[in-house]
């Protein structure tokens, strides 16, 4: 056994630092938000669940996009001025479960593997693992549905044929406006897990975020609660979609681009909840 | 240096970790011993900063571990739970501590290479064993090079061969002049590893010395008397004696007598002046495991009872020493005294086994299988020299 004393006596008097009784050859920088990004990028594409998520959103999207446009084509339908893009919205309110799921398991399989301690200990700073998280997620995510929504808006105009050919606006709408929406919705579930820290419970909630306004909405017949009937209704993430795609229930409630800054909102709250919890909750 | 000062941790109404105050040292191995649910990992969580202490606080070179700059260079860390996600590979989970932390990639397979892993480097981490999990639980504290290791019960699951690479490792870390900090439960491993050692129980402080000092601190030499079994007044007679020149006399479950403050030809000597037959007088060294558990009895809070199958045999009436019940008259001024609850080894230690002893009466003979069940696995190690 050695002396305890030893070492730490012969060593003492070179260094400075409080630390610095051992000095790595490996060169010390200090680590950025980049390298916690390129940690996370390296997580994300190293697991099953991300492949399995986007590949049966995209299945989705596209089958259920292209096969609604090829049925209304067989069947000859008249579409009386609906925007021929509004189809591709099925495969999409679809999709925008395995978007949710893909994001709270992005935090949540870290608490349930205990793979967030380990994080925290390789970054203690919070914040920065929560946005470089944000931040991978949403490109990833953004990136797929936004080219997949593209790709379906394509084959259902060519399918349609529709008589008044859709706007610029209302293609960047059906396209890079419903990326960012699914996108954002995956940002508010990421920010639901890790304020949950329950992958099961967290996408439950979600889905309930999603479903819960119309099914509660249409249980509302007393005259007291129009009000409110119609509030759940308008601001329902299925009708806000479906007004990316100008489409909508109601005539009145958020319209064009208005449901992503009503999503940028949620997730600004969902996310400044989750920084604020991770920084004060022990892990 | 870790530095620890009044650290105290609350869940609600009980108490984990309870005004703690220690240093951890560079340039050796400080071992942290404790009991099962004594607070060691709770202590461990709150130098990461993964816990916020209720009271007090512990930093790393001086600084809390969540303001140290460049943390993961400064301070690598194996926890007791494993923290690795099954579906990803052994060096994709090194690959992203790596680069979350601004360490070269290269690093990942020279660790790999470091814990023995680098075969398995492409296969998922749920197919790892207990031991291959730990190795890259090792790795992952080992990737940032750092100077202060913490390691939460490194050795668990490893093979011998494994248990001495971890050994070894934690010397040479030390040697280097890095601070190494490992929680065991296992004295005896702590024993071969540690220089230093903070014991623990119930979340207080019970000792901070170097195990040289706990050696002598808590291990004494002490001399096993055995007296013929028919004589118990011979017994009483020796021990008297004994305990006039002065030595301490305590009484062992199975009738021997343990002695200190005596070499053993005085003993020898004494029993010859009056007229006592010996049927043992052996040397021996209480081990660190019995002077460890001598330091956290009663603040053990997972203990099995025995397994008595009270419902099935009827077992001999047997007082807490292990004498029958009422069939030896025990002279007040016998010290009969045991020092712990059972983790003597029931038979005496030495090349001659103990002859049978004619029994005084058909309940007087305890037999092993009547000692504590709970003690005998640690009762293997009394008596073995572990140093």
């Amino acid at each position: 056994m050695t002396s305890p004393a030893t070492p730490q006596d012969r060593r003492q008097a070179p260094q400075a630092g409080l630390l610095s009784f051992y000095e790595s050859p490996i060169p010390i920088r200090p680590a950025t938000l980049g390298d916690a990004i390129a940690s996370e990028w390296t997580k994300l594409r190293s697991v099953r669940a991300t492949v399995w998520t986007l590949g049966v959103m995209v299945a989705l999207m596209l089958t259920l996009g292209v096969g609604t446009a090829l049925l209304l084509a067989a069947n000859d339908t008249n579409l009386a001025g609906e925007p021929s893009l509004a189809m591709g919205f099925f495969g999409v309110l679809l999709g925008s479960i395995c978007v949710i799921t893909l994001g709270v398991l992005t935090i949540g399989s870290e608490y349930s593997t205990g793979m967030i301690r380990t994080t925290l200990t390789a970054c203690p700073s919070r914040v920065r693992v929560l946005a470089a998280k944000a931040i991978v997620f949403f490109s990833l995510t953004f990136v797929i549905t936004t080219v997949t929504a593209t790709v379906v808006a394509v084959l259902q105009t060519l399918i349609l044929d529709s008589p008044v050919a859709p706007s610029g606006g209302e293609w960047a709408r059906a396209t890079v406006g419903v990326g960012l929406y699914l996108a954002g919705l995956g940002l508010l579930s990421l920010g639901v897990g890790a304020i949950v820290r329950h992958s099961a419970g967290a996408i439950t909630i979600m889905i309930g975020v999603v479903l819960l306004p119309l099914v509660l909405a249409l249980f509302m017949f007393a005259e007291d609660l129009r009000g409110l009937q119609r509030f759940l209704i308008e601001y329902s993430i299925p009708n806000q979609l479906s007004a990316l795609y100008g489409t909508t229930m109601t005539n009145s409630g958020p319209s064009a681009w208005e449901p992503l800054l009503v999503m940028l909102g949620l997730v600004a709250v969902a996310l400044g909840g989750a920084v604020a919890l991770l920084n004060r909750r022990d892990v | 240096m870790i530095e620890a000062v009044g650290l105290t941790k609350r869940y609600g109404a009980k108490t984990a970790v309870d005004d703690l105050s220690f240093q951890v040292r560079p340039g050796a191995v400080t071992g942290f011993l404790g009991p099962n649910g004594s607070g060691k990992s709770t202590t461990m969580r709150m130098i990461l900063g993964l816990d916020r202490p209720t009271a007090g606080h512990v930093t790393i070179g001086g600084h809390p571990y969540r303001s140290l700059p460049n943390a993961p260079r400064q301070v690598g860390a194996l926890l007791d739970a494993k923290g690795v996600h099954g579906g990803r590979t052994a060096r994709n989970h090194l690959l992203s501590l790596a680069q979350l932390a601004g360490i070269p990639a290269a690093r990942v397979d020279e660790v790999l290479g470091v814990v023995g892993l680098q075969d398995v480097a492409k296969r998922r981490s749920s197919g790892f064993s207990l031991g291959m999990g730990q190795r890259l639980g090792i790795a992952a504290a080992l990737l940032g090079d750092p100077q202060v290791l913490l390691f939460d019960e490194p050795v668990n699951g490893l093979d011998p061969e494994g248990i001495h690479w971890v050994r070894n490792l934690m010397k040479s870390l030390a040697a280097e002049g890095r601070t190494v900090f490992v929680s065991s439960h296992l004295m005896s491993e702590m024993a071969l590893t540690a220089d230093h050692l903070i014991v623990i129980g119930r979340g207080r402080l019970l000792s901070d010395m170097s195990v040289t000092d706990f050696i002598s601190a808590n291990s004494a030499d002490f001399a096993r008397v055995r007296v013929p079994e028919d004589g118990p007044e011979d017994r009483q007679k020796l021990t008297a004696t004994l305990i006039e020149a002065g030595g301490q006399v305590l009484s062992e479950p199975g009738g021997a007598l343990r002695v200190t403050g005596l070499p053993l030809p005085r003993i020898s000597d004494l029993a010859h002046g009056c007229d006592v037959r010996l049927w043992e007088l052996s040397p021996h060294q209480a081990s660190l495991e019995e002077a460890y558990m001598r330091l956290t009895q009663g603040l053990v809070d997972y203990r099995s009872t025995d397994d008595a199958k009270a419902g099935l045999v009827e077992p001999p009436p047997l007082d807490a020493y292990g004498h029958p019940v009422g069939g030896r008259a025990e002279v007040p001024a016998e010290p009969v005294e045991v020092p712990q609850e059972g983790w003597y080894a029931p038979p005496p230690p030495g090349p001659r086994p103990a002859p049978a002893p004619p029994a005084p009466s058909p309940a007087a003979e305890p037999s092993p299988a009547a000692e504590p069940s709970s003690a005998a696995p640690a009762g293997e190690q009394t008596s073995k020299d572990l140093r």
